[in-house]
């Protein structure tokens, strides 16, 4: 995939970087943005419907959702949810904590803020906020940043709620499950303009980006509290929007999997054209098969057809063998044929005769099915069981998707796998979905606030690195990796607070925390506040820092516990001096013959052999106390 | 121009604009320095700073910029879409369904953005209530009407006869059902004057409320009003309703007696409660389920008997500790025929207070009395100063709580100025705004949740 000549096929990256802010409450109310794990306290139903925009208009994809008819179920407990999270009380106004990092992130990448602020209500009714749409506001325009040597211009900044947490969908996808805890946390948005060539300079942006955002001390850190969305287009292709990327390493190969899509769907349409295929050649004609499966030894169709559902296909003129061709690893033409049947048909997934005979669907019905569509060995069908209604939607997605490959790449939302993989999600919202949040008056940004904000803002990276080099007496090495680290405010607090030399804070925050992460450790279950108190323990003498990284993978793999507890569950209590009396006297009987033979080196020899035995529970310095006052 | 001019712009924006010759919803573009924004003009708000230059840009967002800062420049580069509210296509009617009017008044139910103040502001009519929800098609054969256009706080007793004759009017056209929607805050008190008004009802009336505003996807108002379609189309009883969310789920609607329901929370969509009551019914699943059977059935061949007349001429006077008697003293004085009295517990008022109450009972005012506790019944057998009030001609309105007893006197006040008269209606049970038993009710506790 690396021969893809990025600038020749015109390759353009725009990104969105979300990430939560942590000002400790959420964006319209006094809640904590703490999510929970227990059961919730509160559940209740609601349904949402489309509404029209302020200029009038309904957005076609909103209208959609609306028709799927989906309840959604909420949970809340008391901690983490107010009436204002339930949509039971309007909201209170904006966090100025929040405001107040959004503009110092926006001035610290050169960006002009607005002088006033007005908040909007983006229309969304999957059931992710209990409104109905997420509030959101622009806060500065027009800035840029430097990545390498280069300029990014970066084009907005925002400031806006995160959504509720899905826990699960009842009822074949009816009815889905959604948390609040997440709710209304703050959350900054930058934009960039699709100034970014290639995947991997992609990745050197969101990594500048995140910086910054480090750089404010007010970011939340942890799963899921950063999120990219990729904006991806190449000349011949179209404007791609993919959501969710959470890891930042994976950012490049979503960028490859996707030129690789287009390019694969640009390959077709060429085909397609040179097989003659014509937009009305491909018809909506649906027909109904149901018969051909009264007998089938097909379980997936036979349990449709029992259940008194359908089978209804479709004829795909000229279309063979091009269902199975594959666009990226593991998905086909006919893997997007079958996410917009799923999408708007609520069907499970489609058939096509490129993939038969498959699914115990025999050659026999396969030959019937042709014959009665009418179709020919330069044709593919495409057939789907399930109610009538779901079926012609989907087949109708299919073909109206089959039509635009004509064309060549149709303008999508898709969502990003953990693999790298996109999926169809939904088509392109469009300003359709804004209108103007009535519960909350207009913010003026001061030019006053503006410049305290400016006379007080982060120092910048490279000034960092050399005040750490000096202030803490670290290496070049260590000091840079502390800087691009995302503990580096982390590091001066724990510093600070406790007795523990720089260098093990910097090389176990870094270094450590890295071959941990290499090693499957989930470190981002390790909070602050548990690093800091892994540390304070340290810092006073009850945990050798020797087992530092012992406690640190346990807390990753025991979420709720204490370092306390980790301590004991390892076995990792500090020997006190009474411990240590008995164990460095045996250690001197059973070793005369040594003291004897080597009067000088005794010491360093019994000092090697005790902590051998004793190394994580005890430190060195008593041992060695003890050791020469028994000596 | 004129458009400019009412567009909430000032000073130095409202002449840059007006030099420019934008109006609102004109593409414009600002400049200054090395900044540049494009976007839809919109009007502006009263709050904030009317110098600053609302601008949608392309993504939909909107943004203020200044037009007070050096060099900046403003040109008209487009027309585009002004703000506006665009009337969705009215449902097919089917002729075999029941025949039901909606009428609006205004109100959280029907409201949309106001760029005067920025807030929401009544502005949809009843017709675009039913083009926004649909399936109302599929109850009833509706027909739509605009009464008033006014949020609830607005209405006067004046208002309610007005709404009084037009309902009477729709029933003696042989309507199935009647459809209120009101605005939340005053409802209850509509539907307690509505329900004095028009009696001997052949067909039910259904008040209906929202507490979201219906220009959010949100929105309890289009549950709420299926809810009140089906009711006033299919239920049982014919009385005035009012039906709002039974929970915080989009789930119940539940239909209250409108002389005995209150709005008891700011903001929840289950704000209003039966008081001292059970609701008539539920509306479940698109099933009516009747939780009482003491109610008057629909019967389509019964005369409607109107008695709209309300006097204005009453006051509800809360007692509170320290309360100064003047206050009664001046509603005498300036003509009152009723005082509605919030007494504290089983219906309790200061000695202090009682030189005030006989002098007016004296000058022929009507003295009721309720309790500001709101659920339970007034009793002042209980203690002396209870009984002494009764002594003076206080007329205890049992477990009638305040509003509804404000309402009735106003009513009994618009049928007589007979004393005696007076006094007995209201002490007669006109529309199941008494019960002679108080049963216990499950609770209902907003903050337990």
């Amino acid at each position: 995939m690396s021969t893809i000549d990025y600038s020749k096929i015109g390759l353009k990256i725009g990104l969105e970087i979300h990430q939560q802010l942590n000002v400790g409450s959420k964006l319209f109310c006094s809640c904590q943005p703490e999510l929970f794990k227990d059961e919730p306290e509160t559940t209740f139903l609601r349904r949402l419907r489309p509404t029209q925009s302020e200029l009038g208009q309904i957005d076609p994809t909103t209208f959609f959702e609306f028709q799927k008819g989906v309840k959604i179920i909420y949970e809340a407990n008391r901690k983490s949810a107010c009436l204002v999270d339930l949509d039971e009380e309007p909201p209170h106004s904006l966090n100025m904590d929040a405001l107040k990092v959004v503009l110092t992130a926006s001035l610290m990448m050169n960006m002009q803020p607005v002088n006033e602020v007005h908040i909007m209500r983006k229309t969304i009714i999957d059931g992710s906020s209990t409104t109905g749409f997420q509030r959101t506001c622009i806060i500065a325009l027009n800035g840029w940043i430097k990545v390498g040597e280069k300029i990014i211009a970066i084009q907005a900044t925002n400031l806006e709620e995160d959504a509720a947490r899905k826990t699960g969908t009842e009822d074949d996808g009816k009815t889905i499950r959604y948390r609040l805890d997440r709710l209304g946390i703050p959350l900054i948005e930058i934009s960039t303009a699709p100034v970014i060539y290639s995947p991997l300079e992609a990745q050197q942006v969101a990594l500048t980006i995140g910086k910054i955002l480090r750089d404010t001390g007010k970011v939340m850190r942890g799963l899921g509290v950063i999120r990219q969305d990729v904006n991806i287009s190449i000349t011949d292709g179209t404007l791609i929007e993919i959501k969710g990327v959470q890891e930042l390493e994976l950012i490049p190969t979503v960028i490859e999997y996707e030129v690789q899509r287009q390019l694969g769907l640009l390959d077709i349409k060429e085909e397609l054209h040179k097989r003659g295929i014509t937009k009305d050649v491909l018809k909506t004609e649906f027909v109904d098969i149901t018969n051909i499966f009264k007998e089938s030894k097909s379980k997936v169709i036979r349990k449709a057809v029992d259940r008194d559902h359908k089978v209804f296909a479709v004829k795909l003129s000229g279309f063979a063998g091009l269902l199975s061709k594959e666009l990226i690893p593991n998905f086909r033409v006919g893997s997007e044929l079958s996410d917009y049947a799923k999408f708007w048909g609520r069907v499970g997934g489609i058939f096509h005769t490129d993939e038969m005979p498959n699914y115990g669907i025999t050659q026999e019905e396969v030959i019937k099915i042709c014959k009665t569509v009418s179709a020919t060995e330069k044709d593919s069908v495409v057939f789907v069981a399930d109610t009538d209604e779901n079926c012609k939607d989907a087949l109708k997605a299919v073909v109206e998707r089959v039509q635009e490959a004509l064309i060549g790449v149709p303008a999508e939302t898709r969502t990003a796998k953990d693999d790298g993989t996109t999926r169809y999600m939904r088509p392109r919202p469009g300003a359709a979905r804004m209108y103007p949040e009535t519960d909350i008056p207009s913010q003026i940004i001061t030019e006053e606030l503006v410049k305290n904000i400016q006379a007080n803002l982060p120092e910048p990276a490279e000034k960092k690195l050399s005040r750490l080099m000096t202030q803490y007496t670290l290496n070049e090495k260590l000091s840079k990796q502390i800087v691009d680290s995302e503990y580096v405010i982390l590091f001066e607090e724990i510093v600070k607070e406790t007795n523990v030399t720089a260098s093990t804070v910097a090389a176990f925050l870094t270094e450590t925390v890295k071959s941990l992460k290499r090693d499957g450790i989930a470190i981002e279950n390790v909070g602050e506040k548990q690093i800091k108190s892994l540390f304070a323990a340290v810092g006073s003498g009850l945990l050798a820092k020797e087992a530092i990284a012992e406690v640190f993978s346990w807390l990753a793999k025991n979420t709720t516990k204490t370092v306390q507890s980790a301590t004991i569950a390892l076995g990792l209590k500090m020997f006190t001096e009474a411990d240590l009396e008995p164990i460095v006297d045996r250690i001197i009987t059973t070793n005369k013959n040594i003291i004897e033979k080597n009067n000088k080196d005794a010491f360093s020899m019994l000092m090697g052999i005790i902590m051998k035995e004793v190394r994580g529970k005890a430190n060195p310095e008593l041992v060695s106390k003890i050791l020469k006052q028994k000596l | 121009m004129s458009e400019i001019k009412n567009s909430g712009y000032s000073g130095s924006a409202l002449r840059l604009l007006q030099s420019a010759n934008c109006q609102v919803g004109d593409i414009i573009r600002i400049t200054y320095k090395t900044n540049t924004y494009e976007g839809v003009l919109i009007p502006r708000g009263e709050s904030g700073d009317t110098t600053n230059i609302i601008v949608k840009l392309k993504n939909g967002y909107n943004v203020g910029i200044s037009a007070t800062v050096e060099g900046i420049n403003v040109e008209k580069i487009g027309v585009g879409i002004k703000p506006m509210f665009a009337s969705p296509l009215l449902p097919e009617q089917n002729s075999v369904l029941p025949h039901v009017v909606i009428m609006s008044t205004g109100g959280t139910i029907a409201s949309r953005v106001d760029y005067r103040t920025g807030a929401v502001r009544s502005a949809i009519s009843a017709s675009d209530l039913y083009g926004v929800v649909p399936e109302l098609s599929k109850i009833a054969r509706v027909d739509t009407e605009i009464v008033f256009s006014t949020y609830s706080e607005n209405l006067t007793p004046k208002n309610w006869t007005d709404l009084a004759q037009k309902v009477a009017e729709r029933i003696n056209q042989g309507i199935d059902g009647v459809v209120i929607a009101h605005g939340t805050d005053t409802m209850g008190y509509t539907s307690a004057a509505l329900s004095f008004a028009l009696q001997n009802l052949p067909v039910p009336v259904i008040f209906v409320g929202a507490q979201r505003s219906s220009d959010r996807p949100s929105s309890d108002a289009a549950t709420n009003l299926i809810g009140a379609v089906r009711a006033a189309s299919e239920a049982p009883f014919a009385e005035v309703g009012l039906a709002m969310h039974e929970t915080i789920s989009d789930s119940a609607i539940v239909v209250h007696r409108g002389v005995r329901v209150r709005k008891c929370h700011t903001s929840r969509r289950d704000a209003f409660k039966s008081i001292n009551d059970f609701p008539i019914a539920r509306v479940l699943d698109q099933k009516i389920i009747m939780q009482k059977d003491d109610y008057q059935h629909r019967d389509p061949t019964r005369q409607l008997v109107l008695k709209t007349n309300f006097c204005e001429k009453v006051a509800l006077i809360k007692f509170y500790p320290g309360m100064d008697p003047s206050i009664i003293d001046y509603y005498v004085s300036q003509g009152f025929r009723g005082i509605l009295l919030e007494g504290s517990g089983l219906g309790h008022v200061s000695i202090f207070c009682f030189e005030a109450i006989k002098n007016a009972i004296a000058k022929g005012v009507i003295v009721a009395l309720s309790s500001q506790c709101i659920w339970g019944r007034v009793n002042i057998d209980i203690y002396d100063t209870g009984r002494d009030l009764l002594n003076f001609g206080v007329v205890p309105l049992d477990d009638m709580f305040p509003e509804t007893g404000l309402v009735k006197l106003m009513w009994v006040l618009g049928q007589t100025s007979d004393l005696k008269e007076s006094k007995r209606l209201l002490k007669t049970n006109i529309a199941g705004e008494f019960t002679s038993r108080s049963l216990p009710q499950e609770k209902i506790v907003y903050g337990a949740q």
